[in-house]
């Protein structure tokens, strides 16, 4: 009876010590679903989920604050993706956050542009480039289109146009429903 | 012959339909009144202009130079005057355009000035591969890739092998073989070039046994050159696609370009007949590239045959040259009945990429609707990459691109074999060819999205530096206004003990 508890307690000891030790030895730095979280969201950082950007969105997630439908840019693909690695029943996208848009670019109109710098403070991924009383322009391969820096704008000098594609980032279509228009069209 | 021929998996024997382009020699195509270029007609990054609106230019000098790396230089490909920079329609399945430069030409085709290396083996293999690029040469074959990155063996790697793909599986394209016919000679200037800048061991030629002529060709005018020892011709099976860089690379070797390898890194090399010729003419004749022959064919062209053509020359004006039934604005399809892609617009211009330009097929059948797959199994035995492709498909058409890539989506060659062998008739390639182009887009978005993170953080831990300091120089204004306080106050005591201790003093005297 003595014998088996000392060996019950000397095991439990051990077994503790090695938890204990892999614990600090193999510690996670921060949470590494959030970062998952993160990977899958558009990065665009335009706060329609009504929070200050991706990240703190991908927080909310894995506290299981919010509904994963909350991202427009991401759109359906981003909620499936979401819903397949959380787990959970994909849902449609929240109306109350917007709607799914075509990728969207900004582009100042520069013969307007007052040199103002409000949309400079706006943009959350430092895409437009300016100095005070200076003109200023978007970079175009930065640019989220997140829309943050429209509202700022006192001459309403910035615009969103629809990026088009070029040879280089040119998809094939999609067969079936290449095949579904002509059933459709005949 | 030293090595007995191995095989390469499935593929298909296809009527050929050669004869009709091969009974003429290669003609030059009439000299066009509006040229219009590209910038981007190779893999890689686009040219840049050098040139303005309203300069005249010369034959053979270059208009745009290389950007980056991976890249080569544009040509001019007669004289005449700059008439426009800009977009323009350009020969690319998406029917979009790209920046093109545009030329009207004088008519006068007057060269620029060439310079000539009489003898090569003076160069290092170095300034043979500038040269080669200033030249603007890139792969024949049909991918464009540029051809001095394929000649730098570079410093991990040696070069065995230098295989030219004379093979031309792909029925009704005869480019290559109409250039072996009549222009061996340059054919092996090129290779003797390309084995001195790769330090190649040997040089294997391979062609298709449907090309007699060819061959003899290539072996009187190898028979000539006693130097080249280490060259052969090696005659392959005809077989569809024996043309495929992996797939001729297993017929004449034996060995198998493992995935997400290049033939280099079993120390093989593969160009086309047609670059050889191009970098021959380039190194002995200072020729940049700005022609290439093309073949016309079809059941629609009345005068079918090869062709010289200049790049830039519209499309249209070489089938006019070649008189076809087709109407105006009517598709064709650049490149072969199997791999080729449909094309509408009268106003596309030849490029460095453009073997073929073919008007109606024979035998073709009648669009049909597509039925089940019913999983036959038929695609699989005929895949030259031993891929699944019916399972390529169904993950394809389920979106589910993860999938596909676990059954080497990306070693598909796009060959069509599949398409062609298909009960159910069912457009695989073109799955495929979504599948892939979906992948590489959403591989783009990762990483722009991956650069917005960055940069969102970036931000962030700028403004809270810019916070702390601000915060910082806050406390430190705060601090020195105490001192500065503290220090009058004290000065002030000090005056008042000051004060008093003179009172004091003055009371005592």
């Amino acid at each position: 009876m003595l014998t088996a508890i000392i060996a019950i307690t000397l095991l439990a000891l051990i077994l503790g010590l090695v938890l204990g030790f892999a614990s600090i030895r193999f510690k996670v730095e921060g949470d590494p679903i959030v970062d998952q979280i993160d990977k899958i969201l558009p990065q665009t950082q335009c706060g329609q989920c009504s929070f200050a950007g991706c990240r703190p969105y991908a927080e909310a997630i894995a506290a299981g604050e919010v509904d994963i439908n909350r991202c427009p840019p991401g759109g359906e693909t981003t909620i499936q993706a979401l819903a397949d690695l959380l787990d959970v029943e994909p849902k449609p996208l929240d109306e109350e956050c917007g709607v799914e848009k075509p990728k969207m670019l900004a582009v100042i109109d520069e013969d307007r542009c007052i040199g103002c710098t409000l949309c400079i403070q706006a943009c959350p991924v430092d895409a437009i480039l300016g100095a005070a009383k200076h003109m200023h322009t978007v970079i175009a391969d930065e640019c989220t289109g997140c829309e943050l820096c429209v509202e700022p704008c006192p001459v309403d000098c910035i615009d969103m146009v629809e990026t088009q594609p070029n040879p280089h980032t040119w998809r094939w279509p999609d067969p079936s429903h290449v095949d579904l228009q002509r059933r459709t069209g005949s | 012959m030293s090595a007995p021929l191995s095989d390469f998996p499935g593929g298909l024997k296809l009527p050929g339909h050669k004869k009709r382009s091969t009974q003429g020699p290669i003609r030059k195509t009439p000299l066009s009144k509006q040229l219009v270029l590209p910038l981007q007609q190779h893999i890689g990054a686009a040219a840049v202009p050098i040139v303005d609106v309203g300069e005249k230019v010369l034959k053979g000098q270059r208009i745009a130079r290389a950007e980056g790396h991976v890249s080569v230089c544009l040509h001019a490909p007669s004289s005449g005057v700059i008439t426009a920079i800009g977009d323009h329609a350009i020969p690319h399945p998406s029917g979009l355009s790209a920046p093109c430069i545009t030329i009207e030409t004088d008519g006068e085709d007057q060269w620029v000035e060439r310079q000539q290396i009489a003898d090569f083996r003076q160069h290092s293999a170095h300034e043979l591969r500038q040269i080669i690029r200033d030249a603007g040469i890139v792969g024949l074959g049909g991918a464009g890739f540029p051809s001095f990155i394929k000649l730098n063996p570079g410093v991990h790697h040696t070069v065995e092998t230098l295989l030219i793909n004379g093979a031309e599986c792909e029925p009704y394209i005869t480019c290559d073989d109409m250039l072996m016919r009549e222009r061996a000679e340059g054919i092996l200037d090129g290779v003797e070039i390309m084995l001195f800048a790769l330090r190649a061991a040997r040089c294997i030629l391979a062609i298709e046994d449907n090309k007699p002529e060819a061959i003899a060709a290539m072996r009187f005018a190898l028979s000539a050159r006693t130097h080249l020892t280490q060259t052969e011709i090696v005659v392959v099976p005809t077989r569809y696609p024996t043309g495929g860089e992996k797939q001729l690379i297993q017929v004449v070797t034996g060995k198998q370009v493992p995935t997400n390898k290049l033939p280099i890194d079993i120390g093989i090399v593969c160009h086309n007949p047609g670059t050889a010729y191009a970098v021959g003419r380039a190194i002995l004749h200072g020729e940049p590239l700005i022609s290439r022959v093309v073949t016309v064919t079809g059941t629609d062209v009345t005068h079918a045959g090869n062709f010289e053509t200049l790049f830039g020359t519209p499309i249209k004006d070489l089938l006019e040259f070649c008189e076809t039934r087709r109407q105006p604005d009517e598709p064709f399809i650049q490149g072969g009945p199997m791999m080729g892609y449909s094309l509408a617009g009268d106003d596309l211009p030849i490029t460095k990429t453009a073997n073929c330009i073919l008007v109606g097929v024979d035998d073709v059948a009648p669009p049909a609707q597509p039925l089940p797959c019913i999983r036959c199994g038929d695609c699989a035995d005929v895949c030259p990459a031993s891929l699944l492709p019916q399972q390529l498909y169904w993950y394809s058409r389920a979106k589910d691109f993860d999938q596909t890539r676990d059954y080497n989506l990306f070693d598909c060659i796009e060959c069509g074999c599949c398409d062609y062998v298909c009960p159910s008739k069912i457009p695989l390639v073109s799955y495929f060819r979504f599948a892939k182009t979906e992948i590489m887009n959403q591989e783009r978005e990762r990483h722009k999205s991956d650069l917005a993170r960055e940069r969102h953080e970036s931000r962030l831990a700028r403004l809270e530096r810019e916070q702390q300091e601000k915060e910082e120089r806050q406390r430190q204004r705060k601090a020195a206004l105490a001192a500065s306080k503290a220090a009058k106050a004290k000065e002030e005591e000090s005056t008042k003990t000051s004060e008093s201790a003179d009172s004091v003093t003055e009371e005592k005297a």
